[in-house]
This record gives C-alpha cells, structure tokens and sequence, in this order.
C-alpha cells in the first residue's frame, strides 16, 4: 500500500485519459466522442442525470463494455481493458451500483473470487480485517453476504477494491443505498484515499454531494460531455443547468387538506417466507384523503415486504392489519383490493409492472380490466387500445404507438405508462414506490407533480422511496422504516434531513427495543458513532 | 473476421413465422445428408418418406387421421405452456384417458345405446385430467416441479394399463395375448370418409383447434396465462390467481390427451393394448413448440408431425431403414427450430478483430 | 445376512448409473444450467458405448465413446442454450427426444448382441471384511469410479478454487460477468462434464449392469437423476444416499420375486417412479431449504453484452 504513494507523484501523466470514446447501442447511443483527463489524487465526478451514459463509460473503463472508437489511456499509455481481470491488474478497481456479490459465500471468499491467484482465506481474511480497520470500514470476513445489510454489502465491495491497491477507484452512485451519516463516513474514507494518491471517479446525480466532495467535474447529457467544471466554483443551479439543459424544475404543491382515513395499517407483523427477506414488526401508519405520506429507508429495511403486504401480493394471514377505505383487506388478493379503489405503482418496472414482451395496450389490460375492457371472459381489443392511446397521449409517453413491447420503452417513458395506467384508472388510495427511480429529471418532475395533483383532487397517497430530496419535496408527512419497523410519521415542516437520517438507523424516540433489536446491526452503531 | 449474435431493438415479427420454416428446411437438408450417409439414394429416399405416404385418398386420411391427436394434444399443452407450466406427462394422461374410456366401453360390452360413444369422450377426458391433477395438486400444495412428477406419471400409467390389459380386463378368448376384447360398433368413432380410417376424431381436434384460439388468444384467462408466462411477477402485482392457472394449464392439457387417448382405443385401435400410443403425447410438445404455442401453429406442425410418422413407416417397409428415423427427425426438427430462433431476437453481425491485439499485449507486459 | 448383502450389494450396482448422471448434473445445474436432457443423453451414451464394445471387443473403448456420446449430446444443448440463448426447459426436452429417436436408431442392430458380464474386482483384504467386504468391495471397476467422481466432485464445488468461480456463476452470472469471469466458457464445460457423466450412467446400465442394449433401456433413470439432484438439495454426499436409495426400491421386485412374495410385477416395477414423486413432495414442500441451495441462476438465460 505504500508503493502506491510513489508511483502515483512519480510522474506527471494523467492517472486516466478517455479520448473521443463512443458506444452506439441497437436502440441508443450511450456515449458520443466523450473526452475525460483525472489526474493522480484527484477526485473528478462523472455528472449526469439517468441514461445520460456514465454507467456505460465506467464499464468501458473497467473492462466490462467495448467502446465502438476511442481511445483510454492509462498513466499516459493507450491501453486496451480487455476485460475486468485486466482492469485490476492496472490498478482500476470499481464500485457497482448494484453490487457484484455474491450472497451465499462469505465475505472473504467473495473478496477472494475479484483477487488473482488462490488467495489463502485465512490469510486473506486478516488482510480485510486489516484495511476494514485503516479505512474506517468495519465487516466481518467470516459472514455470509446474505446476511449483511446494504451498507455493510457496500463496504465490502470496497474493501475488495482496495485490497489491490488501486490508483483508480470507480464508485457508481455509491450513496443511494446510504443513510445521510453514513454518506459522510464514506466521504472521509475516500478523502484518505485521494490523498494517498488513489484516483477517484465518482458517478452521481447528486449535485450538494459532488460540491461537498469533488474537486473535478464531467458533466454529460444524452451520451456527450456537455462540460467541465470545478464543482466547489459552480451552485447546484448552474450545474443542474449543464446537466439537464435547463433549470431544475420543481413541483407546485398547496397546504394539503386531508380527509378520511382511506389507508390503515394497524399492528401490521408478518413473518416473510423469503429466508433472506425482512420481517415486518407491529407497524402503524394511517393515509387520509388528500395527504401524501412519505415512507423514507435505506432499501433492504422492510420496503418491499410492506409493499407486498399493502398490495396483496405477500397476503397476511389477518384481516384486521390492513384496511382499506374502510374494508378490513389483510386477507383479500390484489385484485380484490384494487376493487376497493387501490392502485399501486411497484418498484420494479419491467417484469413486475409491466410485462416486457407485450404490448402497451396489453399492458394496459394488466391492471385495468376492470374498466369493462372484458365481456363474458374475452377481451374487447378496441377499446383497450384506445384506453392505451389515452394514456400514452395524456402522460407524454414517447413510444412508437400502444403496439410497442414495453422493453422498448426507456425507463421515463415506461414509469410515465405506468403511473398514467393506474392514475386513470380513479383511484381513492394510491400507493407508489420509488416513483422516480432511474427516471430522466423532466419525467420525474411530470411525475411528481402528478401525484401531487392527484393528491390535491383528494386521493390518500403512499409513496416509499429512497430518494431523501424526493421525499421532503412531494410529502405532507414522512415516516421511517428500519429494520422491519415503522417509526411515527411526522410532518414535513417539523423535521429534517438530519432527524430522518437518525430515525434512518433505526433511532426514533420511543423505538426502544428496535435499536436493539438486531445485536449485529453495525449499521446503527455506525450510524451513532458519525 | 467473425461472425456476433447482435440484439434486436424489437423482436423481429417476421422471424417469429420464418423461423418455423426455416427449421423444416433445415431438418429437410440434415435428412438428405443422413440418407445418403447410409447409402440410399437421398433423393428417392426423400420421396419415399415425405412425399409417397400422401400419394392419394387414403394416405391424406392417414395423414389427418395422425394428425388429429397430436393436435389435440399440442394445443391443450399450448394452454399450459403459455403460463410456463410444463406439463410433458401427456403421454400418460393419454394413457389414462384411453384406459377410462375403455373401461367403460368394455363395462357397456354389446350394449346398442348411442350414450356409449359420448360417455367414452367424457370418461377419456375425466382420466386424463385426474392424472394431470395430480402434478397440479403437488405443484400448487407442496411446490413440487411438475414436469419430474408429470413425467414419472407416464411410466407409472403404462404399467398399469400392462397390469389392467395382462390381469383383469383382458379378453378372455384372446389366445392368452394381453389385450381387450375388441370393443363394438357402437363403441367405436364412425369413419368420415368410407374406405379410410379417418373418423369423427379428427373433427373433435379441429373443434378443440378453434376453441384453443378463442381461450388463447381472445379470452382475458388466456390473457393472463400469457402473463404468467412471461412475467410471473407481473401477474402476481396485477391479481391473478396463480394457483388457479396451474390448475387450468394442467387440466387443459390433461383432458385433451384423455380425449385423445380415448380416440385411439375408439379409432385405430378399437380396443385396449399394452401400448396404446407410438409416443404421440411427447411428439405433441414438439408439434407444441414448432406450431409456436398458437392454434394454427399447431394445425400445421401436426401434419409435419403426422408426415414423418408415416414417412417413418414407409421408410421402414420400402427402404428397410428403422422406423426410428421417425424421433430422429422429430428431434432435428425441434433443434432446428430452437436454433433458428435465435433470429427473432438478435441478428447476425460481421465483426473485425480487434487491431489492437499488440497494443493489448503491450499493456499487459 | 447373506440376503441383505446381496440386496445392499445390488443396491449399490442398480444406483451407480444415477450416481454417474445426478452427480454430473448436479455440476451443471451448480453453474445455473438446467439440462433436461440427461435421459436422452444417457440412451445415447449407453448404445454408443455397447456398439463400440459389441465391435471392437474392447469394454473401454465402449466407456470411452459413451462418454463421448454424451460430450456430444450436452453440446447440442450448450449450443442452443448457451450461444443461441433457447429456453433450456425446452431445449432439454428436445435433446431427450431427440436421444430417444436416435438411440432407438443406432441400436437397431445391436438388439440381440450380447456383451459378457464383466467380473468384478475384489479388493484385496477390504474385500474380506465380513457383511461390508461383500457390500462394498466386490464390484465391477465402474462402482469404484463413481466412488472416485463423488470425492472428486465435492472436493471441486466446495474445496477449489474453480468450483468456488463455478458456483458464484451458478447464483449471479451478471456479477461473475462483471468482476471478470468467462461465464459462457465456464456454463459450456460444466453442460459438457453433465453430458460425459450421463453417458457414463448410460453405459454402466448397458455395458455392465445388463449388459445388452434394449430400446429405452434407461427407462426413465435419467428424469429420476434430476429428481435426485433436487431431492439432494444439490449437494453431492446427497445424491449418493438417494441413488443407492432408489438402487435399492429398483431391485426390490427381483427380490420380492426371489423371495416368493405375490405382489404384482407393474406394482413393484412402478415403486421407483412413485417413489421419486413421494421425495420429491417431500423436499419442495421446505421452499426455505430449495431456496438457500438451489443455484439462483438456474436455467436463466444469461448473455453477457
């Protein structure tokens, strides 16, 4: 490790250089003549919004993508990354947004498989424990990854990077899995990195965080660099407006005037048939008509099973736990809980929310059948396209028509589809998740101001999301979940960043034996110690 | 220079109906090759199995007559395959539809009602659906994977058609040979066109060909088989009933193997045998898969199907070649077609080696 | 006593041709390749290896082109699945329709050829061991062989430093893509070694455990070695007690016979097939274990981009 310090200020070439390097996909070009210089110690942000092409151009870094033309160089040397073995041998290590692990191995034989040669474990576990301690990243070796929340996944991605020494550290939007007090211990891990000389790309669409951290910036849009910059010299206006061409938009909301209870859970607890999923504990929450309650947590905290929970796709064994604009709903299947008057958008949006190889107006059909688009058991095909035509002229949804396979669809245009389907549908409770996530900023903020819309004509609304900004910006009030556990929902005006961040590791006043809940949580502790 | 599978912004429609075509030529230029691989003449060879079996009235009956259970079958394993259940025990549920309906009509021996013929169809479909019901059952109340269980099912219904035709039904007066009584007329499907063996049978298949279509392809159940199949996560968010899909898909396909189970021992056969089918509930998943799980689909690949039955017997009394050639040539086609749909979702594109194979080296060093 | 050993011993014989195919799927199936095709994979193997040894005289030669045989076979599939990206559910199926017709084929003049029965190999004094010399140690060399494949086979999945890449494939091909591993080299040699090994199974029934070559002679043994490798939970010291298991209910009718006992023949030939359904409601029915065992990949299309 101390060699890296040598050779990084041994010479005055750039650590990475990317000349005029392109990427054309069947459907889309990902980069277009994109130039790039990081020199050693510098931490330089890759700045765009979703599908602007940074992943891509990682990859091509790493080893994992070809590009089409271009050229990278490497401490002043062209080079060709043939693949991500190639890559580590140069010193290039890389952090994935969704992670490269693998969960029923440990951690040290997941460290093991990204390292040449036949590393001996115990060896190899001494030397994670070692670095875990340097760099302020505490993992045990001997666990099995399944069995780690996502922040501690996250450490040990970077742990494995830096047990070779990289002088390149790629990191892909690492902080959307992070809670706001954990984003700061990483920064200080990485500061002490850039300072022993270690490049760092850093991949965001975050502007206050690049201003805190980097020193360099490449902004692209739509697959070309639309500029570079110093971020502590830009504002996050005059950045967004490279970005994305414009000013950021931002929703118009009113004071909200909420109504009935229409959205109850009342003692919700389920234990989930998934081994590796969380189980839900005693959760309460009520949504009234024309409110938006937010549920914030870092992903991997109960979300998904609450969700299922809520939409009828995991059914509990009680009825009393969920109700739905007044109907006990614990026991009932999604269909008959759509009946009440619930729409959901999921998380996922291909294979979950829509089905890829079918039409839109097949897709269409999916959820919103019961607008009579069905007579004594066969399907009325014109007037489910013409619902499908509806929906793709009222929410902008660029596509080719509602015969397009929703696989064609970029993510924007597909979550647009999506939530036009179940908005038009009338609902009384409107659940979402992640309504933005992976959505180009025009498309969200279309979204969001739906939902607030929608909110205003008095629909109760549910959004879960792990987007902090998103979630102060729409909600009327914000609860927590961590670990399985739902904390009070407070409102909007009451709190902040900080609080939620807290109340993130699973800390709320009265949470009690929640904090204490999992002994091996390290998250919390972490959490505690920043 | 090399060729790259490239992926297609959409699938290719066009493909989706060459690719069938395609297979059949290719199958059609691995059978000359083999043919001449041992030593006939390919092309004599070739009419001998493919065109000589259709040369006049009688051999299109037979050609249809083949053709009829296959597709009755395929398209009762199509209802299944498109929600991705895989039933491939259709060949015991043709079993056991053949063994109901003999049942019956050996319980109703001599009897002149014309209730016989009817009670048969029901009794065949009532056996194969039980059999199909109990992959269902497994699948739906303990997870158990239908296609081990569906398949395990076939061995275990041949031997107990072997045990019913060798110990309790068999004829008494049949020289000690395990079979049946030969079943009466009123037992047994009218022919439709006279001199030939083609019966009633085959327009029960293209009854079920028609009723496949509307279920498959216009009904909102059909519908959501379909999502099933292609995303089972969609079709758990939007509300459909999983189980009940299983349930369908399986019984579907149970019913139409017990009924065409049952047009065997009610047609060719007329009476019960230790083996009541030359593997037609297998050849229906390949009829399945190259009709491309859709109605009209299946009607073709049927007759493809019932051709190289037929070509396989021709084969083996004109060129003295094993009656074999027949699996062999069902087995190439579906490879083919597997292979050849490749096509529909990617193309093939023309790549230049990389130039910079020294440079690579150079970096490496 | 001399009963029991002569059933535990031929237990161990009727099991060792699904010892040879479960343990070589379930090598497959650790890399997320789901192979349907062993059954038909196995009736190639077998003809092949009894034609080559009807015409050459040479037991080993016949080994040899079994497990060629079977090379080729899974190579069809890893063409289809691997390179073409077919569904291999129905790949599978194909190849054991295919192998159906073409064993069927290739055996045609080989119905009525007889091999001579290989004698055993006694092992000098472990085969003098009282009840378990007898059990364990008079077999034909073949036994010993799937023997040394057990050993083998566990030492790699969980002990080497490959079968550890192999399995990480088996759960995330897209993460072993993108830390660096060959996917599709590593999916192709894991189908290949399933095929060799169920060819191998396929020319134990027809080389040494008949030995003579019968239409369909597999009689299901390779859906009952998939079966196994569930039954199993996918794990290797598994699949040996259930092979030797359902060894033990396939000889039970010759014994049941041997022994005077009135049950119907159909009844007893059907007890493996019932029984595979009964083990196998019996493991599924734990979606808990299948889930934390079963490679997650399987029979997922994977290709790299």
């Amino acid at each position: 490790m101390t060699n890296r310090i040598e050779t990084s200020h041994s010479s005055g070439h750039p650590r990475i250089e990317l000349r005029n390097i392109t990427k054309i996909y069947p459907a889309v070009v990902a980069n277009k003549d994109v130039s790039l210089t990081a020199m050693p110690g510098e931490i330089h942000a890759v700045l765009g919004e979703n599908g602007a092409g940074k992943s891509t151009l990682m990859k091509i870094i790493y080893g994992v993508v070809k590009p089409d033309a271009g050229e990278v160089c490497w401490e002043g040397k062209p080079v060709t990354v043939v693949n991500p073995a190639h890559a580590r041998d140069l010193g290039i290590g890389m952090v994935f947004q969704h992670f490269s692990l693998f969960e029923t191995i440990t951690v040290a034989e997941n460290v093991a498989l990204a390292l040449p040669g036949k590393p001996e474990l115990n060896e190899l576990s001494r030397r994670i424990t070692e670095v875990s301690e340097k760099y302020g990243l505490p993992v045990d070796p001997r666990r099995l990854v399944h069995s780690l929340s996502v922040g501690e996944r996250q450490r040990v991605e970077i742990i494995r990077c830096l047990l070779v020494n990289p002088r390149l550290l790629i990191m892909d939007e690492p902080t959307s899995v992070l809670t706001p007090q954990a984003v700061r211990k990483l920064f200080e891990t990485l500061r002490q990195l850039s300072v022993e000389g270690c490049t760092i790309l850093y991949i965001s669409h975050k502007l206050d965080e690049i201003q805190e951290l980097c020193n360099s910036a490449t902004v692209l849009r739509g697959g070309q660099v639309t500029g570079h910059c110093d971020p502590r010299q830009e504002t996050p206006a005059s950045m967004a407006r490279m970005m994305i061409g414009k000013d950021l938009p931002h929703p118009q909301r009113g004071a909200p005037k909420p109504g009935e209870p229409r959205l109850v859970i009342a003692g919700l607890s389920h234990e989930s048939p998934d081994p590796f999923g969380t189980d839900l504990k005693d959760m309460h929450l009520t949504v009234h008509s024309g409110e938006i309650v937010g549920v914030a947590g870092v992903s991997g905290n109960g979300q998904q099973e609450l969700l299922a929970a809520i939409s009828g796709e995991e059914p509990i064994g009680e009825k009393h736990p969920v109700i739905i604009c007044g109907v006990e709903a614990g026991r009932m299947d999604p269909g008959e809980r759509r009946q009440l008057g619930m729409c959901f958008v999921p998380e996922e949006r291909l294979g979950r929310g829509a089905v890829p190889r079918m039409s839109l107006a097949d897709n269409a059909l999916l959820t919103a059948h019961r607008r009579g688009f069905v007579k004594s058991g066969l399907i009325k095909f014109a007037e489910v396209k013409a619902f499908a035509d509806n929906c793709i002229k009222d929410y902008n949804v660029k596509c080719g028509g509602s015969h397009s396979e929703a696989k064609s669809l970029s993510g924007g245009n597909l979550q647009k589809f999506i939530v036009g389907r179940e908005l038009m549908q009338n609902p009384k409770v409107l659940v979402v998740s992640q309504p933005t996530w992976g959505v180009d900023v025009g498309a969200a903020a279309f979204i969001r101001q739906r939902i607030i819309d929608l909110r205003n004509e008095g629909v109760a609304i549910l959004v879960v999301s792990e987007e902090l900004d998103e979630l102060f910006e729409i909600s009327d009030r914000l609860a927590v979940i961590a670990k399985g556990r739902l904390s009070p929902a407070k409102p909007i005006q009451e709190t902040n960043v900080e609080e939620i961040g807290v109340w993130m590791s699973g800390m709320w006043p009265d949470a009690g034996d929640a904090a204490h809940y999992s002994p091996a949580s390290e998250e919390a502790k972490n959490a505690a110690q920043a | 220079m090399r060729l790259k599978l490239e992926a297609r912004a959409e699938p290719s429609p066009l493909m989706g109906y060459l690719s069938p075509l395609l297979a059949a030529g290719l199958t059609i230029i691995a059978g000359f090759i083999l043919f001449s691989v041992l030593g006939k003449n390919p092309l004599q060879a070739f009419y001998t199995f493919f065109v000589h079996p259709i040369r006049d009235l009688n051999g299109i009956a037979e050609l249809l007559l083949k053709a009829s259970p296959l597709m009755l079958i395929a398209v009762g394993l199509a209802c299944g395959y498109r929600a991705n259940v895989w039933n491939i025990g259709a060949e015991g549920q043709l079993v056991l539809g053949a063994i109901f309906a003999g049942g019956v009509a050996l319980y109703f021996y001599g009897s002149d009602s014309k209730f016989v013929l009817p009670m048969m169809v029901v009794a065949g479909a009532i056996g194969g659906m039980l059999w199909a019901a109990i992959p269902a059952l497994l699948r739906t109340r303990f997870n158990t994977n239908e296609i081990l269980v569906s398949l395990m099912l076939v061995y275990v219904a041949n031997l107990l058609l072997s045990w019913l035709v060798n110990e309790p039904w068999r004829d008494p007066e049949g020289f000690n040979f395990p079979q049946t009584k030969q079943f009466t007329e009123t037992a047994l499907y009218p022919a439709l066109i006279a001199g030939t063996r083609l019966n009633v049978g085959f327009l029960i298949s293209l009854a079920a060909i028609a009723a496949g279509y509307l279920f498959l392809n216009r009904s909102f159940k059909g519908f959501q088989m379909r999502v099933a199949g292609l995303a089972d996560a969609a079709a758990k968010y939007a509300g459909f009933n999983a189980n009940g899909m299983i349930w369908l898909g399986l019984l579907l396909g149970g019913a139409a193997a017990g009924i065409a189970g049952m047009g065997e021992v009610a047609g060719p056969i007329g009476q019960l045998l230790p083996s009541v089918s030359p593997g037609y509930g297998f050849a229906a998943i390949i009829v399945a898969f190259v009709g491309r799980l859709h109605p009209v689909g299946i009607l073709l690949a049927s007759l493809l199907m019932s051709l190289l039955y037929l070509g396989g017997e021709a084969a083996q009394m004109e060129l003295n070649l094993p009656s074999a050639m027949t699996g062999l040539f069902q087995g190439m086609l579906l490879f083919f077609l597997l292979g050849s749909d490749v096509f529909i979702s990617y193309r093939v594109k023309v790549v230049q080696p990389p130039k910079a194979q020294a440079r690579l080296k150079e970096a490496a060093a | 006593m001399d009963t029991i050993v002569a059933i535990l011993a031929a237990a161990i014989v009727a099991g060792t041709p699904l010892v040879f195919a479960a343990l070589g799927e379930l090598v497959t199936e650790k890399a997320g390749v789901l192979n349907l095709g062993v059954e038909g994979t196995m009736l190639v193997g077998a003809v092949s290896g009894f034609a080559t040894a009807a015409t050459t005289g040479n037991v080993w030669f016949g080994v040899l082109a079994g497990m060629v045989a079977g090379v080729l076979m899974s190579g069809i599939f890893a063409i289809l699945t691997l390179n073409l990206m077919a569904n291999q559910v129905a790949s599978g199926l194909a190849l054991t329709l295919f192998g159906v017709g073409l064993s069927a084929f290739m055996g045609k003049p080989y119905e009525s050829v007889t091999l001579a029965a290989q004698a055993p190999l006694e092992i000098p004094l472990l085969s003098q061991i009282p009840v378990l010399g007898p059990v364990l140690f008079k077999h034909q060399i073949l036994v010993y062989v799937s023997w040394a494949l057990f050993a083998g086979v566990s030492w790699f999945l969980y002990k080497s430093r490959a079968g550890l890449v192999l399995r990480s494939i088996g759960e995330s091909p897209e993460s072993a893509h993108a830390i660096g591993y060959p996917v599709i080299r590593i999916r192709y040699l894991a189908t290949l070694f399933g095929g060799a090994m169920a060819g191998l199974g396929g020319v134990h029934l027809a080389e040494f455990y008949t030995p003579l070559w019968v239409e369909g002679m597999v009689a299901g043994r390779g859906w009952i070695a998939l079966a196994l490798v569930v039954f199993a939970t996918w794990r290797p010291a598994r699949v040996m007690v259930g092979a030797y298991l359902f060894g033990g209910v396939t000889i039970a009718q010759f014994f049941a016979q041997g022994a005077g006992v009135t049950i119907t023949a159909q009844f007893l030939s059907s007890l493996p097939y019932l029984a595979t359904i009964i083990v196998l409601v019996f493991i599924s029915r734990d979606m808990a274990t299948i889930r934390l065992n079963a490679p997650v990949s399987l029979g997922r299309p994977y290709r790299p981009d």
